[in-house]
């Protein structure tokens, strides 16, 4: 064997081992899409066969029906909702203050970074109660105010990648802006918010992401079954008293994945760029 | 500079007012502050507020309702030594993430060893490796979960049709299993630290490894003496994050086996909620908050006082 043929069959030998580890890594995705076509039978009956038996789409239907008269689409609807606002309402906030962190001179900036950090770090769950009583207080137990408020008012994770993405642009911009008579405004508005929206996109990927999964806080806050956002909806699916339609469950999370998933898609590039610009020193 | 100031005292004459005014919102430290203002008022109503009311109601009887009743330290003496569930919780968080974060950033490496060099396949490759990361912490996914590896599941007629098992078994509904079934959810979702790991392995110096060959250094050594060294800062990074992110493990648990059963997969925050939220015992509830906080800021402090012993910061 000469050394090309060599490296061929290694090089077959890895594609194989790799395309095998990649199958059992989809594998759960794969069998929820494929059982969403299955009959409750065909469920139990063949569970170790990825594919359907025979395709059967009335799962959907069934799903969609949802549970006690409100329907996936009011899911659905509040889902997108209160994803769309809180998105934005992370974003935009944390643009700014990142602009304040990365481009201007103040006493107490350090402090003040070192704090974001901090929160960055510091485990959310463990403010929930007081965070409850707090809602509750004001009125706000059993809307969607406690899941979209918040975020208007920044969100450290997303603080911090755009203000790493700011200080990679060339203070130059600023200074000439400067001394064309713009001021700290101006200067983020025209020319530092055209150039930041990768760092954008990629939070609000992020962002949409973890609002549209968010589980804790709508559990929580969310008591009347019309409020409901999707995850907590399907999460009916698993309790004791639902009678157990595996292949409704199953329709309804695939529908639930499918916009998280185009979105995986579409902007997988900005994606691993954000995660490299946070994870390293920058 | 100059150009400003001489232009706000043509307009002092005029209105005088509104020019101090005006000053002073554009004065940069101001100007900071009006940036960041958003940040510090949710900190404060957000963040400082819910932490010290919460420190306050861990000294208190308190369900929700009413005003809350002091009674001292009788909380934190509860826990400790009047409640096996709650010990028994804390030994299952600790289980829990010390087995899933070593497995998930070492699987999150080996992968991106193989996935670092470019190249179309291998960035299909990286996105299939990375999907269950995106998706996995959701609800859709723990459902599903629940099936695969319940009494009827794929993974058990699985293991009886090649052989490895003889009877139907729920690993979800044995106490002895459960906890793993959650665990291998959490190191399935390697994708992300893997990202991290490729970028960090891309940034390392190309002279550094032909340097090491001239020296007759093989892959291994290069490994041992080159790559880890170099991706310390990224591993010391991928480990803060993911331990604390693995005290705060709730929602598979919770769908999954909702703690159960005989509380072997009771995570603490799926313990927190239980006690807060379904038997309205907030007090109880706080202080178990507090004392997650001062646990994950020990693992944390730990891990920082550590990191000059072993994170090599390149330039230093």
């Amino acid at each position: 064997m000469n050394y090309t043929t060599k490296k061929i069959i290694k090089k077959i030998i890895f594609h194989v081992f790799i395309l095998a580890i990649c199958m059992l890594m989809i594998y759960p995705i794969l069998y929820m899409f494929f059982g969403s076509f299955k009959t409750q039978q065909d469920i139990f009956q063949n569970p170790t066969s990825l594919f359907p038996e025979k395709w059967h789409f009335k799962n959907y239907v069934n799903g969609w029906k949802g549970f006690g008269g409100t329907t996936f689409s009011t899911f659905f609807k509040n889902s997108i909702f209160i994803t769309i606002i809180a998105v934005f309402g992370q974003v935009a906030s944390s643009a700014v203050i990142a602009y304040g962190f990365a481009r201007c001179r103040f006493k107490g900036k350090t402090i003040w970074f070192s704090i974001m950090i901090i929160t960055m770090l510091m485990p959310q769950q463990v403010l929930i109660i007081p965070q409850y009583i707090m809602f509750n207080s004001f009125g706000w137990v059993n809307t969607w105010l406690p899941l979209i408020m918040p975020g208007f008012f920044g969100y450290p994770f997303f603080i911090f990648l755009v203000y790493q993405f700011i200080r990679r642009l060339p203070e130059e911009l600023d200074e000439s802006a400067y001394i064309d008579g713009c001021s700290k405004y101006t200067i983020f508005f025209r020319i530092v918010l055209p150039l930041i929206k990768p760092a954008l996109i990629t939070s609000m990927i992020f962002a949409t992401y973890w609002k549209w999964d968010d589980f804790f806080g709508p559990m929580i806050y969310l008591t009347d079954i019309k409020k409901y956002t999707i995850s907590v909806a399907l999460k009916m699916f698993t309790d004791p008293a639902a009678q157990s339609d595996w292949g409704a469950a199953y329709a309804m999370a695939c529908l639930s994945l499918a916009p998280v998933v185009i979105i995986f898609f579409t902007f997988q590039k900005y994606l691993v760029e954000g995660i490299s610009t946070t994870g390293l020193k920058g | 500079m100059r150009y400003k100031r001489s232009e706000s005292s043509v307009l002092k004459n005029k209105k005088q007012c509104s020019s101090s005014l005006r000053r002073r919102i554009y004065n940069e430290n101001i100007v900071g502050y009006v940036f960041i203002a958003p940040f510090i008022i949710g900190f404060l109503v957000f963040t400082v507020y819910p932490l010290l009311s919460s420190l306050y109601l861990s000294f208190t009887k308190f369900s929700g309702l009413g005003t809350p009743e002091w009674i001292g330290l009788l909380n934190y003496k509860r826990m400790f030594f009047l409640d096996p569930r709650y010990i028994k919780s804390l030994k299952v968080t600790f289980v829990y993430v010390f087995i899933y974060v070593p497995l998930r950033l070492t699987f999150a490496l080996i992968v991106a060893m193989l996935f670092k060099a470019g190249g179309r396949i291998i960035a299909a490759y990286r996105t299939m490796f990375y999907l269950p990361s995106v998706i996995g912490g959701s609800v859709a996914v723990a459902v599903v979960w629940r099936q695969l590896w319940g009494y009827d599941g794929v993974i058990n007629r699985f293991l009886i049709s090649i052989g490895l098992m003889e009877e139907q078994f729920s690993f979800i509904g044995s106490k002895e299993t459960a906890l793993m079934t959650i665990i291998i959810l959490a190191i399935w979702q390697f994708g992300s630290p893997m990202l991290v790991f490729i970028a960090g392995l891309k940034d390392i110096p190309m002279s550094l490894y032909e340097a090491a060959t001239v020296d007759g250094a093989n892959g291994w050594k290069k490994f041992w003496k080159i790559t880890m060294p170099c991706l310390t800062p990224i591993i010391f990074f991928n480990l803060v994050n993911q331990l604390i992110s693995g005290f705060m493990a709730f929602t598979q648990a919770f769908i999954i086996t909702r703690g159960g059963p005989n509380d072997a997969t009771m995570l603490y925050v799926v313990y927190l909620y239980e006690k807060s939220f379904t038997t309205f015992q907030m007090g109880y509830g706080s202080a178990m908050a507090w004392v997650l906080i001062v646990i994950v800021s020990i693992l944390t402090a730990i891990l920082f006082s550590t990191q000059n012993k072993w994170v090599y910061y390149g330039n230093e």
